[in-house]
């Protein structure tokens, strides 16, 4: 079976809420929706106190060429526009809307009917994806528009669709499969449309065997999509492991997917444009997994952009009395929350809740030598060396040590058998890197 | 026999050759550099601490030579005094500049800013500000991990184990500035020292709403203005509900400190306050 070749990790996999029926998450009382949602530029309001607003109205524009717009995912009145604090406990600007009732724009087709002639010219599709602010969904928030865009002089060959969810816990993809895969497909087709290409590869890890087949059955009538089983290894879903895994193909050092050819988006992403173009739905809501192995009822839930976090674990049962940390994202790569009333966000793939016994990290020790962080490291660094150049602040070393190629998926922090924060500190080089080459141009 | 005076003799000249070839090169390529240098390098501290602006010790030495004035240049390690003789080595006049000594603008011990929640990750600040507000309520305060601690070479500054804030060593501290660079929320300054050491500072970098910062932190600066209106000298400023004094103008007159509603105002090394009878009566 296939899957990439440098390093990887395989952590016990834990997906409680496999195979639970997606529900949807009531609405919010109040609903904060975060200016600053995508990778790249924060969006601009364009309501003012006041307004009123319905499911899918425009509030805020796109504030630069790497940026979304943003709508409104509830119907009310904008109570007012102002800094509420987010998960890392920093101020950062949101549009507050009170909730009244549950009208929608006129415009979006609200129906469950499968769509599945594409009647939207390659222009057309991708002003639809841009209006409808969609980013990537597996976590990255990239604005999609962008990613369907090659710059001019590089061609793209093929398309990934990621839906590997390598992370631990999280199970909203592999439940979307289930639930919505014709959508999916149709989805997959606008975006062979988008960028032009005549293939397309979905990534499915092997844990998921159900997807897989309901996929290929479906994938037989289709011209051009091929389903392609993965083995079960972390770091899968990273963007250059993905490509390794699915057509041997390494993306070289410091360079983008376009440059061998492959354009990579989320399965949650394809179905998003589904809804975009073909029900003119902007992203308002999406699949998020709440688990752990103390909360009541893990769950898959739809859940509107804006909602609290604390109402979305309420609604699985509420917190649990040992909880230790609760994690926004999977537990590899997310993040620690400050507070639960941060609200739900178009990256929010997941929440995860540990009990304070696995949640605490142990104390860090020497270094042994042992190489570990080497073996595993998915992009073939030296994750114990740039560890200690970044002590020493040697810069110049660490980026000739590359150390910018990092995807940080931390797989150095979790094998390291002296627990050191291997990634906290390439992490902090990183920024510091970057900053230094930033100022060269 | 012949054997060994072949060798002796080709060895011999071989050396006589290149020492030739090296003394033609010598004389090519030699550089002048100023003795003064050396003469002005030799007074200096040799810390090559950076806190001067430039590379290291020597490099600041160059700049001393080519300089027409010894305005503006200041070795922070060594002072006055150092710069004196500094002036000696050059035959110039030395230009006196006040001491500075860094002071930490935060006030937020474990006592005075409750803990909202535990950090366990790396214990670096500049990683765990990367990564979130910190431990108390109030996102502009210091963050007790010490990176301040190493960047130190003087070992003038520690963490302190029960309010978890840096001290500085008054005695030790030269004001080269490497911990200033290292606060990655940018709360130590330098300031002068002040004479005998008497200075007065707001020990707060809060800039939230009053409410908002003093509900973290009990000794937060509020922005109130209070001690703004009482000061005589305009010495002091309030941006961004945070006071600043401006160390160039105050004349340590104390009465910001007794105004300040929730003591962010710190003085340090005054003799204690007369009883505020004895003053009614003066």
């Amino acid at each position: 079976m296939k899957t990439f070749k440098i390093g990887g990790i395989h952590p016990a996999e834990n997906k409680f809420s496999a195979h639970q029926k997606i529900q949807t998450a009531p609405l919010p009382k109040q609903a904060v929706v975060m200016l600053g949602q995508n990778l790249g530029a924060p969006a601009v309001a364009v309501v003012e106190k006041g307004a009123e607003v319905k499911v899918g109205t425009l509030i805020a524009k796109a504030g630069g060429f790497v940026s979304a717009n943003v709508h409104s995912p509830v119907s009310g009145k904008v109570a007012k526009i102002d800094e509420v604090v987010d998960a890392s406990g920093y101020k950062r600007p949101a549009i507050i809307i009170d909730v009244e009732g549950d009208e929608w724009e006129s415009r979006i087709d609200r129906s469950e009917d499968l769509v599945k002639d594409i009647s939207a010219s390659k222009e057309d599709i991708l002003a639809k994806i841009a209006d409808a602010g969609l980013v990537g969904l597996g976590g990255a928030t990239f604005p999609t528009h962008i990613k369907l865009s090659p710059p001019p002089g590089k061609k793209a060959e093929v398309l990934i669709i990621n839906a590997v969810e390598c992370e631990p816990y999280l199970t909203s993809d592999h439940q979307l499969m289930l639930e919505k895969s014709g959508e999916i497909l149709v989805g997959i087709r606008i975006l062979m449309k988008a960028i032009g290409v005549t293939r397309a590869i979905v990534g499915i890890e092997n844990n998921k065997p159900d997807a897989i087949a309901l996929m290929q059955k479906l994938a037989q009538n289709e011209l051009g999509i091929e389903i392609c089983p993965l083995k079960v290894q972390y770091p899968q879903g990273g963007e250059k492991q993905l490509i390794d895994a699915t057509i041997g193909r390494q993306v070289p050092s410091g360079a983008l997917p376009i440059e061998v050819g492959a354009v990579v988006q989320n399965v949650g992403t394809a179905f998003a444009v589904y809804e975009a173009v073909q029900k003119n739905k902007p992203l308002i809501e999406r699949i998020i997994t709440i688990t752990g192995k103390s909360i009541e009822k893990p769950s898959n839930l739809l859940a509107r952009i804006g909602t609290p976090l604390s109402e979305l674990i309420d609604f699985c049962g509420g917190l649990p009395e040992d909880t230790g940390k609760v994690i926004g994202g999977g537990p590899m790569m997310g993040k620690a929350l400050l507070n639960l009333e941060v609200p739900m966000t178009k990256g929010s793939s997941g929440l995860l809740i540990m009990p304070s016994l696995e949640a605490e990290r142990e104390k860090m020790r020497n270094c042994i030598r042992c190489a570990k962080c080497v073996n595993v490291c998915c992009m073939g660094v030296e994750p114990y060396l740039l560890m200690s150049l970044v002590e020493n602040e040697m810069w110049t070393e660490a980026e000739a040590a590359h150390i910018m190629d990092c995807v940080e998926c931390g797989s150095c922090s979790f094998t390291c058998p002296a627990a050191r924060p291997l990634l906290d500190y390439v992490r902090l080089g990183k920024n510091k890197v970057g900053a230094i080459i930033r100022s060269r141009k | 026999m012949s054997d060994i005076l072949i060798t002796v003799l080709t060895l011999g000249l071989l050396g006589a050759v290149s020492a030739v070839v090296l003394y033609f090169v010598a004389q090519k390529f030699k550089v002048y550099e100023d003795p003064r240098i050396d003469d002005v390098e030799a007074v200096l501290p040799a810390a090559n601490c950076g806190g001067c602006g430039f590379a290291g010790c020597r490099n600041f030495a160059e700049a001393c030579v080519k300089a027409e004035t010894l305005d503006g240049l200041l070795c922070p390690v060594g002072g006055n005094a150092v710069m004196t003789q500094v002036a000696a080595a050059l035959g110039q006049e030395a230009v006196a500049s006040d001491p500075k000594i860094a002071v930490v603008r935060c006030n937020g011990s474990c006592a005075n800013r409750a803990h909202t929640n535990t950090y366990d990750g790396a214990q670096s600040c500049a990683i765990a500000v990367s990564l979130y507000s910190g431990e108390t309520g109030c996102s502009f305060g210091c963050y007790g991990l010490g990176d301040c601690e190493l960047s130190c070479q003087f070992d003038a500054l520690y963490i302190d184990e029960k309010t978890k804030l840096p001290v500085i060593d008054e005695d030790k501290c030269t004001s080269c500035g490497a911990c200033v660079k290292a606060c990655p929320k940018m709360i130590i300054e330098l300031r002068k020292k002040g004479p005998k050491s008497r200075r007065i500072y707001v020990s707060c970098a809060n800039k939230d709403k009053g409410g908002v910062a003093k509900k973290a932190c009990s000794v937060a600066c509020i922005g109130c203005s209070k001690c703004q209106k009482v000061c005589a000298f305009e010495a002091i400023s309030v941006e961004n509900n945070l006071a600043y004094i401006d160390d160039t103008k105050c004349r340590l007159c104390r009465k910001c400190v007794a105004e300040c509603p929730t003591a962010a105002i710190v003085e340090l090394n005054f003799p204690p306050r007369k009883e505020k009878v004895e003053a009614l009566a003066d």
